[in-house]
């Protein structure tokens, strides 16, 4: 039987890979340019028996999905910079209650109102330092109409089973470009759930280390009854200031995403073999690098394309690998730098690494990506 | 016989972190015996909090509870509610922390008629921070950041809660503690939101530093000002200068917002 295919915007590829993942739960509030994931829901979760729910303000929406994943619902948030900001503490809140959902962010430009209608890659370092305290993040930065959809499927994946916030980033050219989507099949795609606990009631502590470096995590409803908060905890979720119980749930949060990097991670690699120069750089500007590797081939110069699909945790060890094969490296970004200084982190003076950047409102060009690699040769 | 609270009461986590005097633990026993009135399943009782001295209560009780961020326990409320219905929720927490940082949740959980029970102990100042003004201090009080006695207007939180939309609104004080767990058992059997406010007492940050000589002296202020609104239409207006109308408020029948959701549900399925 053929597949469906549908000619989608970017942030409703973004909806039907929530439902597909199983998404029973959206709490959002209005803004451009990441509207039309809210629209799509608040038609399509009701079909399946799951809730929408427009929220007063960016904050509630974020406290209201993770009140609602805590009764067991896959739940999500759309919002775009302000929206982000503003929902930073909550963020932080589900990393440290250990509260699965997935917060997408169709990046604009600019601090504050910025340019609500133009595209911008500026939020990736506010994706994993934006809340306060140490924490770990997961960020996947999808490119095409289609890996939205899968890279969807996959945050709530990854929320469920390492158990905490995941951010999904995308440019408001792709959040509102048209492609040609072909819909998995049910099944198709892996569908991550919840690992409920195994104990009974009376012995369950939504924190046991021993349990494993993610505790299963009960539901409110399915007949255990325990205690959740934002303040630092022990085993059994109840408030310390124990320095021993403290640095080993810190560290165990940390842990759990840094020494899982190799599952959590995915990356594209273009013509990288035998490159002497990189352009590192993904989102909508990784497809202008694509064409510009395509170009620069043509004339002979032996250039390569590394595509970060999971931005945080940092692809560390194959930018390394590739920073002492390189030259130099070119990093592309609708942003001021940003990435850069990770990528420079990460070549360890092996090559140079120089910064290509936009922040007009109007996407990188393939010419702007090529005169700078040539410029760099 | 002695009332058995020690069953509602999470082993081993007492004593509470409240100071000697505070009204709070008050309000946590009318909170227990209105549960224990409506025969509430803890396992399908959601404790809902923001933060601050009163935020703490969530923790001390055999239910499930969600001690989450400053302001926003009606935010977190509202999503536990909405993805399961068939739960009761129940939000606690004070007076700044529901109508300052947290006011536009609490206006609009009001609005939408949620069903839940919002028991707001609302004792006059930022009690965890050390006595900094909140919106319910008095005008001319003395708070830590208002040495030279508190410039702001009041918020009359159930009038706000009225005005708002919630459909249940009742006061008393923690000088009432057989009222608090009457209202609380109206405000849970009640179908959508309902606000308790309970006059309280801070005798560490507000009692000592506004002419309170003992917790025993705001007791009877609390009391002492506390007029039965069924009494109140027979006072004039200058008779109730300076009183606070206790009991209930305000009750009107108007469709749940889970209920009103179900009904979206239905028309989506069916269309």
């Amino acid at each position: 039987m053929a597949k469906k295919v549908a000619l989608l915007q970017g942030n409703q590829a973004c909806a039907a890979g929530a439902v597909y993942a199983g998404c029973t739960f959206f709490a959002g509030y209005p803004i451009t340019p990441s509207t039309e994931v809210a629209e799509e829901l608040s038609n399509d979760l009701p079909k399946i028996g799951g809730k929408f729910i427009q929220m007063e303000d960016e904050i509630a929406a974020m406290a209201a999905v993770i009140g609602a994943s805590l009764t067991g619902s896959k739940s999500i948030t759309a919002t775009s910079g302000p929206g982000v900001s503003l929902k930073q503490e909550l963020i932080g809140y589900a990393c440290i209650a250990e509260v699965p959902c997935v917060i997408i962010n169709v990046m604009r430009g600019g601090p504050s109102t910025g340019m609500p209608t133009g595209p911008g890659q500026s939020d990736v370092m506010q994706a994993m330092w934006g809340t306060h305290g140490d924490h770990a993040a997961i960020a996947l930065v999808p490119s095409t109409v289609q890996e939205i959809f899968t890279e969807t499927v996959r945050a709530f994946n990854l929320a469920e089973k390492y158990r905490m916030p995941v951010q999904v980033l995308f440019d408001e050219i792709v959040g509102h470009m048209r492609e040609r989507i072909v819909f998995p099949e049910p099944g198709e795609l892996e569908v991550i759930n919840r690992t409920a606990p195994t104990v009974s009631p009376a012995e369950y502590k939504p924190y046991d280390a021993t349990k494993g470096q993610v505790p299963p995590l009960a539901s409110f409803g399915s007949g255990y009854k325990f205690h959740v908060t934002g303040l630092n905890k022990a085993a059994d979720g109840f408030p310390t200031t124990k320095a021993e119980y403290v640095d080993a749930e810190e560290r165990r949060q940390v842990n759990k995403v840094m020494d899982n990097v190799a599952d959590i991670e995915s990356n594209e690699e273009y013509l990288t073999e035998d490159a002497e120069v990189l352009i590192w750089s993904y989102g909508s500007t990784a497809r202008s690098a694509r064409y510009a590797v395509n170009e620069l081939r043509k004339q002979g110069i032996k250039v390569g394309l590394f595509r970060p699909v999971t931005l945080w945790p940092f692809p560390e060890k194959r930018t390394s690998e590739l920073a002492k094969q390189c030259k130099a490296i070119v990093v592309a970004e609708m942003n001021l730098g940003q990435m850069v200084y990770e990528v420079e982190r990460a070549a360890k003076g092996n090559c140079v690494v120089v910064h290509e950047g936009r922040v007009d409102g109007e996407p990188i060009n393939p010419g702007q990506i090529a005169a700078k690699v040539k410029e760099v040769m | 016989m002695a009332y058995d609270y020690d069953k509602s009461i999470r082993p081993g986590k007492l004593p509470h972190i409240w100071c000697p005097g505070c009204g709070h633990g008050i309000v946590m026993k009318g909170l227990i015996r209105a549960m224990d009135t409506c025969g509430l399943d803890r396992k399908n009782t959601a404790i809902v909090s923001g933060i601050g001295c009163a935020s703490r209560l969530p923790g001390y009780l055999d239910a499930c509870t969600l001690h989450t961020a400053h302001g926003r326990a009606a935010a977190f409320a509202t999503g536990v509610k909405m993805a399961k219905p068939e739960m009761t929720v129940i939000c606690c927490g004070g007076d700044g922390d529901g109508t300052a940082i947290g006011g536009n949740h609490f206006i609009h959980a009001c609005r939408r008629n949620i069903d839940m029970t919002y028991v707001i102990m609302n004792n006059f100042i930022y009690g965890m921070t050390g006595g900094q003004f909140s919106p319910c201090t008095p005008t001319g009080a003395k708070a830590s950041t208002t040495p030279y006695g508190n410039p702001d207007p009041v918020f009359d939180i159930s009038k706000l809660a009225i005005g708002a939309g919630a459909t249940f609104v009742a006061r008393t004080t923690a000088a009432h503690p057989r009222e608090i767990d009457k209202l609380i058992t109206m405000g849970i059997k009640h179908k959508g939101m309902a606000i308790i406010e309970v006059l309280d007492d801070c005798p560490t940050t507000y009692g000592r530093r506004n002419k309170f000589r003992s917790v025993v002296d705001m007791m009877k202020h609390l009391k002492a000002n506390a007029v039965p609104a069924v009494a109140a239409s027979k006072m004039t207006a200058e008779q109730l200068a300076g009183k606070f109308l206790t009991g209930v408020l305000f009750q009107e029948e108007r469709p749940e917002y889970t209920a009103q959701y179900a009904e979206v549900i239905k028309k989506a399925q069916g269309a």
